[in-house]
């Protein structure tokens, strides 16, 4: 066993003491140390992109830092994305918006998709489709086929920058498809 | 899924990490992006004793432009690659080809180093250097050396660094206005290695090839460049005939290793079709 | 209108039946407060990790875990030798086997478990598993199910060797499983020999693996002083872990809890029981202390239920115009080292006899026969319905093939074929009654909104050019499902009856709570199952609290997979919440002092007939039960319905695929899908769609890149996401949904089901595809995934490619 190590960094804009050995991952802390569990574990070979969390202004897997290279970082997690709303509203544009288009179903995926599409909105403020599901590439879902997710992204793109959405699942239908 | 244990030290200068790697000796691995590494000791396939990480060292980052070069420190990210002004401007092959490794999230992390010194025949930097004519920096105990890039790929996790060194910076004479460039990548799903990818730096001069470079990645124990290829495109004007003649040369050349994406016919087969569209591609992107 | 905009308001606020309400489960997923169940952390819970097997097929000759025991924080580490005492080193399967718990003397596929170490942490656990020492003999391996059953083969199943019947009959083979077999042979064998066409290819489903994304787990909690055991589970059958778990352990139900609480995604992955459940509940008792046990990618792609490993040979005899005469069909079935499937114990093939399709072919006769290998056991899974997957692509298939040899178009050919609407319900020659279905208007449909006869042209224009790089097909799928499994004299499950439950107790506010005996892995029965209710009981669904998973409080059920939930639970609900509305009904009288007779249910009111002013609203009456009841009647608003179908559901779909195909590299780029289901009556039509959406990538990903190879030593290649094909974003192509309304007559709600349908008609769709693209070439099948691979290896062959010099022919 290795000496552990101190490691202090802000979580959602929290201070966060820890203390690790150096083999220790990220993804690891947050969950079990920090109790942060939303950030999720679906693989050990960084390819499902479940473990995202926002470090230092950048998308990563959290699950491929280790936490003493997270010293002094600035760490967010889905468990502070409402915090960022706009305007006071209870959820972010994101989350709002995968509700909205059902871009969910189990959940599992979805803590790292809203923190990839998170920093994917504040570098690209309007995505194309094409440009959506490149930069979500390091996200897999095995439930959604991701349609609903790309409108989602949309969605929220609309809403942050000040322009008019509308859900693609209305309650109900138009009162002109209403049968007689 | 979690790495043997190992000290962690994360020094604050260039010197100091080279101090260390040099107490530690082969026990020490030297941490950039740790997106090759990690995964391998998350796996267990490697356990360092010790791992250094270069995470503090801004002087091995940044891209900048300096004597008709242009200069990239190693432990600069894909991320940064992709979104320099100055490389989507005098050098988009860079940029062609970062955009093609692996995903979004590894690439904030993943650096232009890490990529090259891994050895990984499979990484998409050493044939872009390779294509680019990119000489490397290379710091150790002793003074700097420089390793031109086509001598600096060895073999399979095999490269010119000897034990104690780290590249610092890559170094891309500034193609000149008018050169034509290709990034030609095939791969079973956008985040996976190659089947098989080749880079192409090309110009004209009066229709015919005034210079080529024609480099393939994971087809070969190492990348390499496809020099038989060129010689026979130097001074032709690059018409059907010629373009075969190139991509059946490139082909020739190639011993990849049959895995899960295809056999050796597949794979050779593929570099010829990569080879060519990167030679169009290339072609139609010459002033 | 007044009267219309104020019943629009109603039923706005109702949320009921056919509207698109957004999902009560999003709120605490999208803000990471989901309960799955690695996220539970209980005081002085330990992590257990599995030491496995490198060897496909080998003796173990010793195991030693003193160095494992040594290492600090280790607390023990549990082998066969551990389990024995307590009979637990073998446990039942769901398919009447047995399969080892920790290897006992011998491993029979790679990765099995050998031994599971306890410690205090997962790191520490990890770097004990390291330490077990373990010595093997290795022995030959059986890889290829077509030769299982050769005088020569290795001996898989060596615990079993000299027992001549299985749970399913006799064994013709020391690897021999069972043979199951139904229809008229005599009869099927005679059409064949009459016939005037005849076609017959051997199709290959190949193995494959539902990956969910979040792996399986569990915790296991057994408190010493009370004597009570709790486990959570990533399990899709709470009720059915509690028993099994009970006769395990003869600990009595009453005093055992099962707890699946999120789960990230099970696509018929989290059916059976583990090795490592069990382990991590012996260690509990052992130990007193709560462990946990959640297993890793490569474990759950190499050692989790699969899926498929169907090696069919089809046969269809019709007429020169294309009318089908007979089916015959022969498998051989993978199940890998230990038959785990879970199936309704009658039918070890699930229900692949409803590879009739949707077609009225008069004669059919189907033999499986199952078969043990060194390959990880499973078979039944991934969105399949219970084989399904394996029929449909089975009878599509071989459609196609016989459109080939006719020259019929093949949709048309279909069209010849299909079982006319008048025909319902409809009993096939293998003895499955299809309730509904109206087949013809649904492929119809498709062809017209693709412009069936425009693509048709394309292709010809393209195929009449040399030139051209890109090969264009266009596939088709028109398939019949059979889900909602399902009536107890034909389906159960370890002796209980495919039923399910649900009960409903209103709230003296009017607000409600509701439990059912399925579990939710993302379909949205929180949201679903609420609206029923809300159109069936007039509450507003936003007040109806919907739970599941839980078995000390959920009544029984047998759990959610093979699309059974809307079907099945779904019924109950639908009968639950009618109960609760003729009870409503006669307070609702009462309070109005007239007959229950003379009102009438008006979505959120009783309202006295020809009167409609006056009304006493489910709401009111909520409030009335809990003080003033009619005389004979009991206080309280409460309902349990246990439903055991009359049937199965027949959910049926006509998809249309167009892909191009490069000649030169094997590309394939799908252009357009157009998926059409019929899953009768609609719940929520987001829902459907994000359900169609889900499966048609699954397929997608089977169809075009899944596969997991075995070398002749029976090593897996390729069991992480580096090679295990899970489409990104970018790869997945865009999907058009459409839809046809075919209620079913025996559903109280005339709903089907829907979520498999997708998956078990894409995947023939897609080949369906690739293969037109080269069929003008001669090519009537192609083994799956079409990997550029595997699609470049047909284009060398037909001659298309570059060949080895590259240069363009």
């Amino acid at each position: 066993m290795t000496a552990k190590v101190l490691v202090s960094f802000h979580l959602n804009g929290t201070p966060a003491d820890v203390v690790v050995e150096p083999r220790e991952l990220l993804i690891h802390t947050l969950r079990e140390k920090c109790q942060h569990t939303g950030p999720h574990i679906g693989c050990e070979t960084s390819h499902c992109g479940a473990c995202t969390v926002d470090m230092n202004g950048m998308s990563v897997k959290s699950c491929t830092v280790l936490t003493v290279q997270a010293e002094g970082a600035q760490v967010l997690t889905v468990e502070g994305l409402a915090a960022l709303a706009q305007d006071g509203a209870a959820l972010h544009a994101l989350q709002e918006g995968f509700a909205q288009e059902h871009a969910l179903q189990c959940g599992f995926c979805t803590p790292g998709m809203l923190m990839r599409g998170y920093r994917l909105l504040q570098e690209n403020p309007d995505p194309s489709e094409a440009e959506i599901r490149y930069w979500l590439a390091g996200n897999l879902c095995r439930c959604t086929g991701y349609q609903n997710i790309v409108k989602a992204v949309q969605y929220a793109a609309r809403k942050l920058r000040g322009e008019a959405v509308e859900t693609s699942h209305p309650l109900l239908p138009a009162a002109a498809e209403q049968p007689a | 899924m979690i790495p043997r244990p190992f000290e962690y030290h994360r020094p604050a200068s260039l010197p100091e990490a080279l101090a260390m790697l040099s107490q530690y000796g082969d026990d020490a691995r030297v941490l950039a992006g740790g997106h090759s590494l990690l995964p391998m000791m998350k796996l267990r396939f490697a356990s360092p004793g010790h791992l250094v990480d270069l995470g503090r060292l801004d002087e091995l980052r940044g891209i900048r432009e300096e004597a008709g070069e242009i200069r990239i420190g190693a432990m600069t990210t894909e991320h940064d690659l992709i979104d320099s002004a100055l490389l989507q401007q005098k050098c988009p092959l860079i940029v062609e080809g970062a955009r093609q490794i692996s995903d979004p999230q590894v690439r904030y992390l993943g650096t232009i180093g890490g990529d090259i010194a891994h050895g990984d025949p499979g990484n998409d930097h050493p044939a872009l250097m390779l294509a680019l004519d990119a000489t490397f920096v290379v710091a150790g105990s002793g003074a700097e050396r420089t390793i031109p890039a086509d001598a600096f790929f060895l073999g399979t996790y095999e490269t010119a660094l000897a034990p104690g060194e780290i590249l610092r910076e890559i170094r891309i004479p500034v193609p000149p206005p008018g050169t034509g460039y290709s990034y030609a990548k095939l791969k079973r799903k956008t985040g996976d290695f190659a089947t098989a990818a080749t880079a192409v730096v090309l110009r004209l001069s009066g229709g015919t090839v005034s210079h080529v470079r024609i480099a393939l990645t994971n087809v070969a124990p190492t990348s390499f460049r496809a020099t038989e290829a060129e010689q026979a495109l130097q001074g032709k004007t690059p018409d059907a005939a010629a373009i075969d003649d190139a991509v059946a040369r490139a082909m020739a050349r190639c011993a990849p290793s049959e895995d899960l994406r295809g056999d050796a016919a597949y794979k050779t087969a593929m570099a010829g079709e990569m080879t060519r569209r990167a030679l169009l591609a290339a072609q139609a992107r010459t002033a | 209108m007044g009267t219309m905009q104020a019943d629009q308001e109603r039923l706005a606020a109702l949320e009921g039946m056919g509207c698109s309400r957004k999902r009560r489960e999003d709120p605490r997923f999208l803000q990471g407060k989901g309960n799955y169940v690695d996220d539970i952390h209980l005081p002085g819970m330990l992590f257990g990790a599995m030491v496995r097997s490198p060897y496909a097929h080998a003796r173990i000759t010793r195991i030693d875990t003193s160095r494992a025991l040594a290492l600090p924080g280790v607390r023990a580490v549990l082998t066969a030798e551990d389990l024995k005492p307590l009979k637990l080193h073998w446990m039942p399967t769901l398919a009447g086997d047995v399969q080892a718990v920790l290897a006992d003397g011998k491993v029979s596929f790679q990765n099995q478990e050998v031994a599971y170490v306890v410690a205090d942490d997962r790191y520490i656990a990890a770097d004990g598993a390291e330490l077990v020492e373990v010595e093997y003999e290795e022995l030959p391996a059986l890889v290829d199910p077509l030769r299982a059953l050769e005088a020569d083969a290795p001996v898989v199943r060596t615990d079993i060797e000299g027992k001549l019947t299985g749970a399913h009959g006799a064994r013709s083979h020391p690897n021999h499983i069972f043979r199951w077999d139904i229809g008229d042979k005599d009869k099927t064998d005679r059409a064949f020999d009459g016939a005037d066409v005849t076609v017959v290819q051997d199709i290959v489903y190949p193995r494959v693996h539902p990956c969910p994304l979040e792996t399986c787990g569990c915790v296991a909690s057994y408190d010493k002083v009370r004597g009570d055991l709790t486990v959570w589970i990533t399990s899709q059958a709470p009720h059915v872990v509690r028993t099994v778990v009970g006769l395990l352990s003869s600990i009595p139900e009453s005093k055992i809890r099962i707890v699946s609480p999120d789960i990230g995604g099970g696509f018929g992955n989290k059916v059976g029981v583990y090795p490592g459940y069990v382990t991590s509940i012996v260690a509990s008792i052992v130990l007193g202390r709560p462990v946990k046990w959640i297993e890793s990618r490569s474990e759950n792609l190499s050692t989790t239920a699969f899926a498929r490993d169907y090696y069919m040979r089809g046969e269809l005899a019709a007429t020169p115009d294309g009318l089908v005469k007979a089916l015959r069909v022969h498998v051989t079935a993978d199940h890998g080292a230990f038959d785990a499937c879970a199936d309704p114990t009658k039918w070890p093939a699930g229900m692949f006899h409803v590879c009739t399709g949707s077609y009225q072919i008069p004669n059919a006769y189907v033999a499986v026969d199952g078969v043990y290998t060194n390959k990880f056991p499973g078979g039944v899974a991934y969105r399949c319905s219970f084989r399904v997957t394996e029929a449909v692509y089975l009878i599509e298939r071989m459609m196609d093939v016989l459109a080939l040899r006719l020259g019929i178009d093949k949709t048309e050919l279909r069209l010849r074929n299909f079982i006319r609407k008048e025909q319902f319900p409809y009993t096939s020659p293998l003895g499955l009654e299809y309730d509904s279905g109206d087949y013809e208007p649904a492929l119809r449909k498709v062809l017209a909104a693709v412009d069936y006869p425009a693509l048709l042209a394309e292709q010809k224009a393209r195929r009449a050019n040399a030139d051209e790089e890109w090969l264009m097909g266009i596939g088709v799928c028109t398939f019949t499902e059979i889900v909602g499994a399902g009536p107890s004299k034909m389906c159960d499950i370890l002796g209980i009856g495919m039923f399910d439950s649900c009960e409903i107790r209103v709230h003296p506010d009017g607000s409600a709570i509701a439990r059912m005996g399925t579990i939710t892995q993302g379909q949205g029965h929180q949201t679903t199952y609420a609206q029923i209710i809300a159109s069936e009981a007039g509450i507003p669904a936003s007040q109806i609290a919907v739970e599941e998973g839980d078995t000390s409080t959920a009544p029984y059920g047998l759990g959610t997979y093979g699309s059974r939930s809307t079907p099945v639970a779904g019924a109950a609900v639908a009968r639950a919440s009618r109960k609760i509305r003729e009870k409503a009904r006669r307070i609702a009288a009462h309070l109005m002092e007239v007959s229950p007779d003379d009102v009438e249910f008006d979505l959120d009111r009783f309202v006295l007939k020809g009167s409609p002013d006056q009304s006493k609203t489910v709401k009111e009456v909520a409030w009335a039960a809990y003080n003033n009841v009619p005389p004979g009647e009991e206080m309280g608003l409460e309902a349990v319905d246990y439903y055991d179908p009359p049937n199965f559901t027949f959910p049926f779909g006509a998809y249309l695929c167009v892909v191009d195909v490069n000649r030169y590299t094997g590309e394939s780029k799908v252009r357009r899908f157009y998926a059409l289901d019929d899953c009768g009556t609609r719940i929520n039509p987001m829902i459907i769609e994000g359900q169609v959406h889900g499966g048609l990538t699954e397929g997608f990903a089977v169809a075009m890149g899944q596969q997991m190879p075995y070398d002749e030593s029976g090593n897996l290649l390729g069991a992480t996401l580096l090679d295990y094909f899970v489409p990104t974003a970018v790869e997945t192509p865009h999907w058009e949904t459409d839809y046809t309304v075919t209620p079913s007559p025996h559903h109280p709600i005339g709903a089907k089901g829907v979520a498999e349908s997708p998956h078990v008609g894409s995947i023939p769709c897609f080949t369906s595809a690739v293969v037109d693209a080269f069929a003008h070439l001669g090519v009537t099948h192609m083994t799956m995934p079409h990997t550029s691979f595997h699609v470049w290896q047909q284009c060398q062959a037909l001659g298309l490619t570059r060949g080895t010099t590259g240069a363009t022919p």
